[in-house]
Protein backbone atom coordinates (compact mmCIF):
# COMPACT_ATOMS: atom_id res chain seq x y z
CA UNK A 1 0.00 0.00 0.00
CA UNK A 2 2.50 2.85 0.69
CA UNK A 3 5.07 1.02 -1.82
CA UNK A 4 1.88 1.92 -4.39
CA UNK A 5 1.74 5.32 -2.88
CA UNK A 6 5.44 6.45 -3.24
CA UNK A 7 5.63 4.67 -6.64
CA UNK A 8 2.30 6.01 -7.83
CA UNK A 9 3.38 9.56 -8.68
CA UNK A 10 6.12 8.63 -10.79
CA UNK A 11 4.95 6.32 -13.30
CA UNK A 12 3.93 9.27 -15.09
CA UNK A 13 6.71 10.77 -17.00
CA UNK A 14 6.15 14.08 -16.57
CA UNK A 15 6.25 13.56 -12.56
CA UNK A 16 9.55 11.89 -13.09
CA UNK A 17 11.18 14.63 -15.05
CA UNK A 18 10.04 16.77 -12.19
CA UNK A 19 11.42 14.51 -9.34
CA UNK A 20 15.15 14.70 -11.26
CA UNK A 21 15.07 18.31 -11.68
CA UNK A 22 13.69 18.30 -7.83
CA UNK A 23 16.44 16.53 -6.82
CA UNK A 24 19.10 18.44 -8.76
CA UNK A 25 17.59 22.04 -7.25
CA UNK A 26 17.35 20.39 -3.99
CA UNK A 27 21.32 19.44 -3.84
CA UNK A 28 22.77 23.14 -5.66
CA UNK A 29 20.31 25.58 -4.21
CA UNK A 30 21.19 24.52 -0.31
CA UNK A 31 25.03 24.08 -1.77
CA UNK A 32 25.04 28.04 -2.95
CA UNK A 33 22.62 28.55 -0.29
CA UNK A 34 24.99 28.72 2.34
CA UNK A 35 27.65 30.90 0.59
CA UNK A 36 24.68 33.42 0.41
CA UNK A 37 23.37 33.37 4.01
CA UNK A 38 26.87 34.05 4.64
CA UNK A 39 27.44 36.60 2.77
CA UNK A 40 23.76 38.04 3.33
CA UNK A 41 23.20 37.65 -0.34
CA UNK A 42 19.35 36.96 -0.17
CA UNK A 43 18.08 39.98 -1.81
CA UNK A 44 20.09 39.14 -4.29
CA UNK A 45 19.07 35.43 -5.09
CA UNK A 46 15.84 37.45 -5.42
CA UNK A 47 16.44 39.76 -7.75
CA UNK A 48 18.16 37.38 -9.83
CA UNK A 49 14.84 35.41 -9.93
CA UNK A 50 12.99 38.17 -11.03
CA UNK A 51 15.28 39.52 -13.36
CA UNK A 52 15.21 36.82 -15.80
CA UNK A 53 11.89 37.03 -16.37
CA UNK A 54 12.42 39.04 -19.85
CA UNK A 55 14.36 36.46 -21.07
CA UNK A 56 12.06 33.79 -20.54
CA UNK A 57 9.00 35.32 -22.25
CA UNK A 58 11.49 36.78 -24.69
CA UNK A 59 12.56 33.02 -25.61
CA UNK A 60 9.05 31.75 -25.58
CA UNK A 61 8.16 34.22 -28.05
CA UNK A 62 10.85 33.10 -30.06
CA UNK A 63 9.49 29.81 -29.79
CA UNK A 64 12.11 28.58 -27.54
CA UNK A 65 11.92 26.74 -24.32
CA UNK A 66 11.73 29.39 -21.21
CA UNK A 67 15.22 28.02 -19.58
CA UNK A 68 17.28 28.09 -22.60
CA UNK A 69 16.25 32.05 -22.63
CA UNK A 70 16.57 32.54 -18.71
CA UNK A 71 19.62 30.94 -18.53
CA UNK A 72 21.75 33.43 -21.01
CA UNK A 73 20.22 36.28 -19.71
CA UNK A 74 20.68 34.99 -15.88
CA UNK A 75 24.28 35.61 -16.23
CA UNK A 76 23.99 38.64 -17.81
CA UNK A 77 22.10 39.80 -15.25
CA UNK A 78 23.93 38.62 -12.51
CA UNK A 79 27.62 40.09 -14.00
CA UNK A 80 25.88 43.65 -14.62
CA UNK A 81 24.48 43.53 -11.47
CA UNK A 82 27.11 42.30 -9.74
CA UNK A 83 29.17 44.87 -11.67
CA UNK A 84 27.18 48.13 -10.63
CA UNK A 85 26.98 46.78 -7.34
CA UNK A 86 30.78 46.61 -6.74
CA UNK A 87 31.13 50.07 -8.88
CA UNK A 88 28.45 52.36 -7.88
CA UNK A 89 28.43 55.16 -4.75
CA UNK A 90 24.53 54.18 -3.56
CA UNK A 91 24.09 51.16 -1.06
CA UNK A 92 24.03 47.38 -2.36
CA UNK A 93 20.27 47.40 -1.80
CA UNK A 94 19.26 50.24 -3.56
CA UNK A 95 21.21 49.20 -6.88
CA UNK A 96 19.76 45.86 -6.82
CA UNK A 97 16.46 47.00 -6.15
CA UNK A 98 16.23 49.71 -8.87
CA UNK A 99 18.11 47.22 -11.36
CA UNK A 100 15.09 43.75 -10.46
CA UNK A 101 13.11 46.08 -10.72
CA UNK A 102 13.33 47.63 -13.75
CA UNK A 103 13.98 44.22 -15.30
CA UNK A 104 10.95 42.51 -13.97
CA UNK A 105 8.36 45.48 -15.00
CA UNK A 106 10.39 45.22 -18.41
CA UNK A 107 9.36 41.56 -18.54
CA UNK A 108 5.87 42.03 -17.64
CA UNK A 109 5.37 44.75 -20.42
CA UNK A 110 7.05 42.08 -22.82
CA UNK A 111 3.97 39.85 -22.02
CA UNK A 112 1.47 42.12 -22.09
CA UNK A 113 2.41 43.61 -25.29
CA UNK A 114 3.06 39.83 -26.91
CA UNK A 115 -0.67 38.92 -25.14
CA UNK A 116 0.13 35.23 -26.34
CA UNK A 117 -1.85 32.37 -24.59
CA UNK A 118 1.33 30.29 -24.56
CA UNK A 119 2.67 32.09 -21.80
CA UNK A 120 0.74 31.92 -17.97
CA UNK A 121 2.17 34.46 -15.55
CA UNK A 122 1.50 32.43 -12.86
CA UNK A 123 3.42 29.23 -14.56
CA UNK A 124 6.49 31.76 -14.65
CA UNK A 125 6.04 33.18 -11.17
CA UNK A 126 5.65 29.79 -9.13
CA UNK A 127 6.67 26.73 -11.00
CA UNK A 128 5.24 24.58 -13.32
CA UNK A 129 6.66 21.07 -13.88
CA UNK A 130 4.06 19.59 -16.22
CA UNK A 131 6.25 21.69 -19.17
CA UNK A 132 9.72 20.22 -18.35
CA UNK A 133 10.94 18.56 -21.13
CA UNK A 134 13.27 16.27 -22.13
CA UNK A 135 15.42 18.68 -22.84
CA UNK A 136 14.92 20.93 -20.00
CA UNK A 137 16.09 17.88 -17.80
CA UNK A 138 19.25 17.31 -19.81
CA UNK A 139 20.44 20.94 -19.53
CA UNK A 140 19.85 20.88 -15.74
CA UNK A 141 21.76 17.85 -14.88
CA UNK A 142 24.43 19.15 -17.52
CA UNK A 143 24.25 22.62 -15.57
CA UNK A 144 24.06 21.08 -11.84
CA UNK A 145 27.41 18.83 -12.64
CA UNK A 146 28.90 21.86 -13.66
CA UNK A 147 28.02 23.79 -11.00
CA UNK A 148 28.53 21.16 -8.74
CA UNK A 149 32.01 20.53 -9.53
CA UNK A 150 32.95 24.20 -9.93
CA UNK A 151 31.71 24.36 -6.33
CA UNK A 152 33.40 21.80 -5.45
CA UNK A 153 36.69 22.39 -6.98
CA UNK A 154 36.52 26.09 -5.43
CA UNK A 155 35.22 25.75 -2.03
CA UNK A 156 38.46 26.86 -0.02
CA UNK A 157 38.66 29.96 -2.72
CA UNK A 158 35.27 30.90 -2.65
CA UNK A 159 35.06 30.47 1.62
CA UNK A 160 38.42 32.60 1.43
CA UNK A 161 36.94 35.81 -0.51
CA UNK A 162 33.27 35.51 1.64
CA UNK A 163 35.25 35.67 4.76
CA UNK A 164 38.19 37.74 4.64
CA UNK A 165 37.84 39.76 0.66
CA UNK A 166 41.33 41.95 1.47
CA UNK A 167 43.09 38.60 2.81
CA UNK A 168 42.12 37.04 -0.16
CA UNK A 169 43.13 39.61 -2.64
CA UNK A 170 46.76 40.37 -1.01
CA UNK A 171 47.54 36.04 -0.42
CA UNK A 172 46.62 36.59 -4.35
CA UNK A 173 43.53 35.15 -5.23
CA UNK A 174 41.70 36.78 -8.29
CA UNK A 175 39.00 37.68 -5.75
CA UNK A 176 37.15 40.16 -7.64
CA UNK A 177 36.76 37.05 -10.24
CA UNK A 178 35.32 34.48 -7.82
CA UNK A 179 32.64 36.57 -6.61
CA UNK A 180 31.64 37.09 -10.05
CA UNK A 181 31.99 33.73 -10.69
CA UNK A 182 29.48 32.98 -7.52
CA UNK A 183 27.17 35.17 -8.64
CA UNK A 184 27.18 33.42 -12.03
CA UNK A 185 26.75 29.91 -10.61
CA UNK A 186 23.67 31.51 -8.32
CA UNK A 187 21.60 32.81 -11.71
CA UNK A 188 22.14 29.42 -13.01
CA UNK A 189 20.94 27.17 -10.03
CA UNK A 190 18.23 29.84 -9.98
CA UNK A 191 17.67 29.79 -13.69
CA UNK A 192 16.85 25.72 -13.52
CA UNK A 193 15.25 26.15 -10.23
CA UNK A 194 12.23 28.58 -11.63
CA UNK A 195 11.12 25.40 -13.71
CA UNK A 196 10.04 23.99 -10.10
CA UNK A 197 9.22 26.56 -7.89
CA UNK A 198 9.19 29.67 -9.53
CA UNK A 199 10.42 33.09 -9.69
CA UNK A 200 8.95 34.26 -6.50
CA UNK A 201 9.63 31.37 -4.47
CA UNK A 202 12.80 30.04 -5.43
CA UNK A 203 14.42 32.01 -2.56
CA UNK A 204 12.60 29.73 -0.31
CA UNK A 205 14.54 27.18 -2.07
CA UNK A 206 18.06 28.96 -1.81
CA UNK A 207 18.02 30.23 1.68
CA UNK A 208 15.65 28.34 3.66
CA UNK A 209 17.36 24.49 3.64
CA UNK A 210 20.84 26.11 4.47
CA UNK A 211 19.50 28.53 6.88
CA UNK A 212 17.59 25.89 8.70
CA UNK A 213 21.58 23.32 8.70
CA UNK A 214 22.94 26.80 10.20
CA UNK A 215 21.05 26.29 12.62
CA UNK A 216 22.66 22.53 13.42
CA UNK A 217 25.54 21.98 11.82
CA UNK A 218 28.45 23.89 13.81
CA UNK A 219 30.82 23.81 10.20
CA UNK A 220 30.55 25.47 7.43
CA UNK A 221 31.27 22.16 5.37
CA UNK A 222 28.47 19.87 7.62
CA UNK A 223 26.11 22.88 7.25
CA UNK A 224 26.64 22.44 3.52
CA UNK A 225 26.11 18.83 3.25
CA UNK A 226 22.88 18.68 5.85
CA UNK A 227 21.61 22.08 4.05
CA UNK A 228 21.42 19.50 0.98
CA UNK A 229 20.04 16.97 2.98
CA UNK A 230 17.21 19.83 3.91
CA UNK A 231 17.15 20.92 0.33
CA UNK A 232 16.33 17.28 -1.58
CA UNK A 233 13.95 16.45 1.23
CA UNK A 234 11.91 19.51 0.88
CA UNK A 235 11.91 19.19 -2.90
CA UNK A 236 10.71 15.52 -2.93
CA UNK A 237 8.45 15.94 -0.16
CA UNK A 238 7.04 19.18 -1.62
CA UNK A 239 6.62 17.05 -4.68
CA UNK A 240 4.53 14.56 -2.95
CA UNK A 241 2.39 16.89 -1.38
CA UNK A 242 1.71 18.31 -4.61
CA UNK A 243 0.64 15.55 -6.53
CA UNK A 244 -1.51 14.41 -3.54
CA UNK A 245 -2.82 17.35 -2.77
CA UNK A 246 -3.38 18.62 -5.81
CA UNK A 247 -1.05 22.09 -5.16
CA UNK A 248 1.18 24.09 -7.22
CA UNK A 249 5.04 22.16 -6.19
CA UNK A 250 6.48 25.46 -5.67
CA UNK A 251 4.60 26.18 -2.48
CA UNK A 252 3.98 22.73 -1.50
CA UNK A 253 8.22 22.69 -1.70
CA UNK A 254 8.70 26.15 0.30
CA UNK A 255 6.29 25.19 2.91
CA UNK A 256 8.03 22.52 3.48
CA UNK A 257 11.46 23.43 4.17
CA UNK A 258 9.82 26.19 6.14
CA UNK A 259 8.70 23.27 8.16
CA UNK A 260 11.96 21.96 8.35
CA UNK A 261 13.21 25.25 9.25
CA UNK A 262 10.70 26.02 11.76
CA UNK A 263 11.80 22.36 13.44
CA UNK A 264 15.72 23.17 13.30
CA UNK A 265 14.72 26.65 15.14
CA UNK A 266 12.56 24.76 17.90
CA UNK A 267 15.32 22.08 18.15
CA UNK A 268 18.13 25.34 18.59
CA UNK A 269 15.91 26.76 21.31
CA UNK A 270 15.80 23.62 23.41
CA UNK A 271 19.33 23.20 23.35
CA UNK A 272 20.42 26.51 23.69
CA UNK B 1 73.46 45.27 -1.86
CA UNK B 2 74.34 48.20 0.90
CA UNK B 3 74.69 47.13 4.09
CA UNK B 4 73.21 49.36 6.18
CA UNK B 5 69.11 48.81 5.54
CA UNK B 6 66.98 50.25 5.72
CA UNK B 7 67.49 52.53 2.84
CA UNK B 8 65.73 54.19 -0.32
CA UNK B 9 68.30 52.39 -2.55
CA UNK B 10 66.46 50.78 -5.43
CA UNK B 11 68.95 48.06 -5.79
CA UNK B 12 68.48 47.09 -2.74
CA UNK B 13 65.63 44.29 -2.87
CA UNK B 14 65.43 43.28 0.82
CA UNK B 15 62.98 45.55 2.40
CA UNK B 16 59.74 47.25 1.44
CA UNK B 17 60.46 50.65 0.51
CA UNK B 18 58.27 53.56 0.07
CA UNK B 19 59.42 56.56 -2.40
CA UNK B 20 57.27 59.62 -1.64
CA UNK B 21 54.30 58.32 -1.62
CA UNK B 22 51.02 60.39 -1.61
CA UNK B 23 47.60 58.73 -1.41
CA UNK B 24 44.04 60.32 -2.11
CA UNK B 25 40.81 58.99 -0.26
CA UNK B 26 37.52 59.90 -0.74
CA UNK B 27 39.08 63.07 -2.41
CA UNK B 28 41.10 63.85 0.46
CA UNK B 29 44.96 63.93 0.86
CA UNK B 30 45.45 61.30 3.47
CA UNK B 31 48.88 60.52 3.59
CA UNK B 32 51.36 63.05 1.64
CA UNK B 33 54.76 62.61 0.44
CA UNK B 34 56.05 59.78 2.90
CA UNK B 35 59.10 57.73 2.21
CA UNK B 36 60.70 55.03 4.34
CA UNK B 37 62.52 51.48 4.40
CA UNK B 38 62.15 48.79 6.39
CA UNK B 39 64.44 45.91 6.15
CA UNK B 40 63.69 42.55 6.21
CA UNK B 41 63.90 40.50 9.89
CA UNK B 42 62.25 43.69 11.53
CA UNK B 43 59.39 44.31 13.66
CA UNK B 44 58.22 47.25 13.06
CA UNK B 45 55.05 49.33 14.78
CA UNK B 46 53.10 51.96 12.85
CA UNK B 47 51.70 54.04 15.19
CA UNK B 48 49.28 57.60 14.93
CA UNK B 49 45.70 58.20 16.28
CA UNK B 50 42.84 57.09 14.16
CA UNK B 51 42.40 58.85 10.80
CA UNK B 52 46.53 59.31 10.81
CA UNK B 53 46.37 57.25 7.64
CA UNK B 54 47.91 53.92 9.20
CA UNK B 55 45.20 51.40 7.33
CA UNK B 56 45.52 53.55 3.69
CA UNK B 57 49.19 52.62 4.06
CA UNK B 58 48.50 49.35 4.25
CA UNK B 59 46.22 49.08 1.67
CA UNK B 60 48.98 50.42 -0.40
CA UNK B 61 52.23 48.18 0.87
CA UNK B 62 49.75 45.41 0.01
CA UNK B 63 48.34 46.76 -3.68
CA UNK B 64 44.80 47.39 -2.33
CA UNK B 65 45.18 51.10 -2.51
CA UNK B 66 46.57 52.86 -5.66
CA UNK B 67 49.08 55.59 -5.48
CA UNK B 68 47.98 59.27 -6.10
CA UNK B 69 51.95 60.10 -6.27
CA UNK B 70 55.28 57.86 -5.66
CA UNK B 71 56.20 54.42 -5.84
CA UNK B 72 56.28 50.98 -3.36
CA UNK B 73 58.58 48.45 -3.72
CA UNK B 74 58.24 45.43 -2.02
CA UNK B 75 61.43 43.56 -2.42
CA UNK B 76 62.41 45.06 -5.46
CA UNK B 77 58.95 44.58 -6.96
CA UNK B 78 55.99 46.41 -7.14
CA UNK B 79 52.88 45.32 -4.53
CA UNK B 80 50.76 43.71 -7.44
CA UNK B 81 53.63 41.42 -8.00
CA UNK B 82 54.70 40.65 -4.74
CA UNK B 83 51.21 39.28 -3.85
CA UNK B 84 51.63 35.40 -2.14
CA UNK B 85 55.00 36.58 -0.12
CA UNK B 86 52.77 39.34 1.94
CA UNK B 87 49.95 38.20 4.25
CA UNK B 88 47.11 41.20 5.18
CA UNK B 89 45.92 40.74 8.46
CA UNK B 90 42.79 43.01 8.14
CA UNK B 91 40.66 44.79 11.19
CA UNK B 92 38.18 42.41 12.79
CA UNK B 93 35.73 44.75 11.20
CA UNK B 94 36.77 43.80 7.82
CA UNK B 95 36.25 39.81 8.24
CA UNK B 96 32.56 38.37 7.99
CA UNK B 97 32.62 36.48 10.46
CA UNK B 98 29.14 35.08 10.13
CA UNK B 99 31.09 32.27 8.25
CA UNK B 100 30.90 29.46 10.42
CA UNK B 101 34.75 28.48 10.33
CA UNK B 102 36.60 26.69 13.00
CA UNK B 103 40.37 27.34 13.06
CA UNK B 104 41.70 24.93 11.69
CA UNK B 105 39.32 26.05 8.25
CA UNK B 106 40.77 29.23 8.58
CA UNK B 107 44.42 28.52 8.78
CA UNK B 108 43.83 25.92 5.61
CA UNK B 109 43.04 28.71 3.84
CA UNK B 110 46.43 30.21 3.93
CA UNK B 111 47.14 27.73 0.70
CA UNK B 112 44.43 28.42 -1.36
CA UNK B 113 46.25 30.36 -3.70
CA UNK B 114 49.26 28.30 -4.26
CA UNK B 115 47.69 25.05 -4.32
CA UNK B 116 46.02 23.17 -7.51
CA UNK B 117 42.30 23.21 -7.48
CA UNK B 118 42.06 19.58 -6.69
CA UNK B 119 44.28 20.07 -3.45
CA UNK B 120 40.34 21.11 -2.54
CA UNK B 121 39.14 17.38 -2.03
CA UNK B 122 41.96 15.94 -1.13
CA UNK B 123 44.08 17.38 1.61
CA UNK B 124 47.65 16.18 1.51
CA UNK B 125 49.64 15.07 4.64
CA UNK B 126 52.32 17.86 4.14
CA UNK B 127 49.21 20.57 4.32
CA UNK B 128 48.09 18.76 7.42
CA UNK B 129 51.69 18.89 8.78
CA UNK B 130 51.87 22.21 7.43
CA UNK B 131 49.03 23.59 9.28
CA UNK B 132 49.84 22.22 12.80
CA UNK B 133 53.18 23.22 12.51
CA UNK B 134 51.71 26.71 11.37
CA UNK B 135 49.14 26.49 14.64
CA UNK B 136 51.49 25.06 16.94
CA UNK B 137 54.08 28.10 16.84
CA UNK B 138 50.98 30.58 17.86
CA UNK B 139 50.19 28.64 20.35
CA UNK B 140 46.76 27.65 19.33
CA UNK B 141 46.78 23.57 18.10
CA UNK B 142 45.02 23.58 21.20
CA UNK B 143 42.07 25.28 19.90
CA UNK B 144 41.90 23.57 16.08
CA UNK B 145 38.54 22.82 16.22
CA UNK B 146 37.32 25.66 17.97
CA UNK B 147 35.26 28.49 15.65
CA UNK B 148 36.93 31.51 15.16
CA UNK B 149 34.40 33.45 15.54
CA UNK B 150 34.08 32.69 19.09
CA UNK B 151 37.39 32.99 19.79
CA UNK B 152 39.04 36.36 21.72
CA UNK B 153 40.48 39.33 19.89
CA UNK B 154 44.04 37.79 20.76
CA UNK B 155 43.04 34.11 19.93
CA UNK B 156 41.87 35.22 16.53
CA UNK B 157 45.03 37.49 15.59
CA UNK B 158 47.03 34.50 16.44
CA UNK B 159 44.68 32.18 14.10
CA UNK B 160 45.45 34.62 11.17
CA UNK B 161 49.38 34.68 12.01
CA UNK B 162 49.46 31.17 11.35
CA UNK B 163 46.60 31.38 8.43
CA UNK B 164 50.30 33.67 6.89
CA UNK B 165 52.72 30.93 7.83
CA UNK B 166 50.64 28.16 5.84
CA UNK B 167 50.85 30.41 2.91
CA UNK B 168 54.38 30.97 3.86
CA UNK B 169 54.39 34.74 3.21
CA UNK B 170 57.80 36.91 4.28
CA UNK B 171 56.26 39.98 5.10
CA UNK B 172 53.34 40.23 7.93
CA UNK B 173 51.16 42.88 7.60
CA UNK B 174 48.43 43.09 10.72
CA UNK B 175 46.16 46.25 11.01
CA UNK B 176 45.24 47.69 14.19
CA UNK B 177 45.86 43.82 15.35
CA UNK B 178 46.00 44.82 19.36
CA UNK B 179 42.53 46.86 19.58
CA UNK B 180 40.21 44.39 21.49
CA UNK B 181 43.15 42.17 22.84
CA UNK B 182 43.66 42.35 26.44
CA UNK B 183 47.36 43.24 27.84
CA UNK B 184 48.65 39.37 29.14
CA UNK B 185 47.50 38.62 25.50
CA UNK B 186 49.24 41.58 24.03
CA UNK B 187 52.48 40.41 25.40
CA UNK B 188 51.85 36.94 24.63
CA UNK B 189 51.41 38.37 21.02
CA UNK B 190 54.34 39.85 20.64
CA UNK B 191 56.21 37.09 22.05
CA UNK B 192 55.05 35.32 18.86
CA UNK B 193 55.59 38.06 16.57
CA UNK B 194 59.53 38.23 18.01
CA UNK B 195 59.68 34.67 17.43
CA UNK B 196 59.19 35.23 13.90
CA UNK B 197 60.79 38.11 13.15
CA UNK B 198 63.99 36.22 14.77
CA UNK B 199 63.40 33.33 11.69
CA UNK B 200 63.56 36.48 9.59
CA UNK B 201 60.13 37.35 8.68
CA UNK B 202 59.06 41.45 8.26
CA UNK B 203 56.28 42.57 9.71
CA UNK B 204 54.72 45.65 10.30
CA UNK B 205 51.69 46.25 12.82
CA UNK B 206 49.64 49.47 13.14
CA UNK B 207 48.38 50.44 16.44
CA UNK B 208 47.12 53.72 17.71
CA UNK B 209 48.12 52.67 21.34
CA UNK B 210 51.14 54.26 21.97
CA UNK B 211 51.66 53.78 25.80
CA UNK B 212 51.64 50.03 26.44
CA UNK B 213 53.15 48.68 22.85
CA UNK B 214 55.00 51.42 20.66
CA UNK B 215 58.47 50.83 22.56
CA UNK B 216 57.79 47.01 22.41
CA UNK B 217 58.66 46.91 18.75
CA UNK B 218 62.21 46.87 17.26
CA UNK B 219 61.21 50.27 14.79
CA UNK B 220 58.88 52.40 15.32
CA UNK B 221 56.74 54.65 12.23
CA UNK B 222 55.17 57.37 13.61
CA UNK B 223 52.44 58.83 10.70
CA UNK B 224 49.77 60.98 10.75
CA UNK B 225 49.32 62.36 6.96
CA UNK B 226 52.87 62.30 6.67
CA UNK B 227 55.73 60.82 8.08
CA UNK B 228 56.42 62.45 11.89
CA UNK B 229 59.61 60.79 13.25
CA UNK B 230 61.11 56.85 11.87
CA UNK B 231 63.54 54.95 14.19
CA UNK B 232 64.07 52.77 17.43
CA UNK B 233 61.58 53.51 19.97
CA UNK B 234 63.64 55.54 22.29
CA UNK B 235 64.78 57.74 19.95
CA UNK B 236 61.76 58.55 18.41
CA UNK B 237 59.11 59.47 21.30
CA UNK B 238 60.41 62.88 21.99
CA UNK B 239 58.24 65.41 23.19
CA UNK B 240 57.95 67.15 19.90
CA UNK B 241 57.07 63.63 17.92
CA UNK B 242 54.57 63.16 20.46
CA UNK B 243 52.53 67.01 19.80
CA UNK B 244 52.90 66.04 16.37
CA UNK B 245 50.96 62.76 16.33
CA UNK B 246 48.94 63.18 19.39
CA UNK B 247 47.57 67.53 19.07
CA UNK B 248 44.64 68.29 17.12
CA UNK B 249 45.85 67.01 13.61
CA UNK B 250 43.08 68.85 12.06
CA UNK B 251 44.35 72.25 12.43
CA UNK B 252 48.32 71.28 12.22
CA UNK B 253 48.62 69.59 8.62
CA UNK B 254 45.83 71.95 6.96
CA UNK B 255 48.48 72.63 4.26
CA UNK B 256 47.70 68.55 3.73
CA UNK B 257 45.69 69.46 0.14
CA UNK B 258 45.61 67.96 -3.25
CA UNK B 259 47.28 69.48 -4.87
CA UNK B 260 49.74 70.56 -2.52
CA UNK B 261 52.03 67.99 -2.13
CA UNK B 262 55.37 69.31 -0.35
CA UNK B 263 56.93 66.30 -2.58
CA UNK B 264 59.91 66.98 -4.14
CA UNK B 265 60.01 65.45 -7.91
Amino acid sequence: MLIDAIIEPFQLTFMMRALVVCVLIGVMCPFLGAHVINREMGFMGDALAHSVLPGMVGATILGFSPLLGAIPTGIVVALTIGYIVKKSNVSNDTSIGIMFTALFAFGLVLLSLHGDEEIHVEDILLGQITTISNTDVLVTVFLALVTFAIMVLLHKQLVFVGFDYEGAVVAGLPASRIDYLLLALLSIVIVVSLQIVGIILVVGMLITPAAAASLIAKRFSSAIVLGIVFGVASGVVGLYMSYYFNVPSGPAIALTSTAIFTLSFLNRLRTT
Amino acid sequence: MPSTCPCLNEGCNCCIQVFNACIEFENQLALDSVSFAVPPGVLTGVVGPNGAGKSILFNALVGLQPLAHGKILINGCPPKNSKTKISYIPQKERVNWRFPLSVRDVVSLGTAASTSLLANIRITSRDNDLIEESLRKVDMWHKKDHLVSTLSGGQRQRTFIARALTQNADILILDEAFSGVDISSQEGMLQILRGLRDEGKTILVATHDLNTLAAKFDYVLCINRHICAYGKPELVFTKDVLIELYGSHSEMFTTHQIGQHTHVD
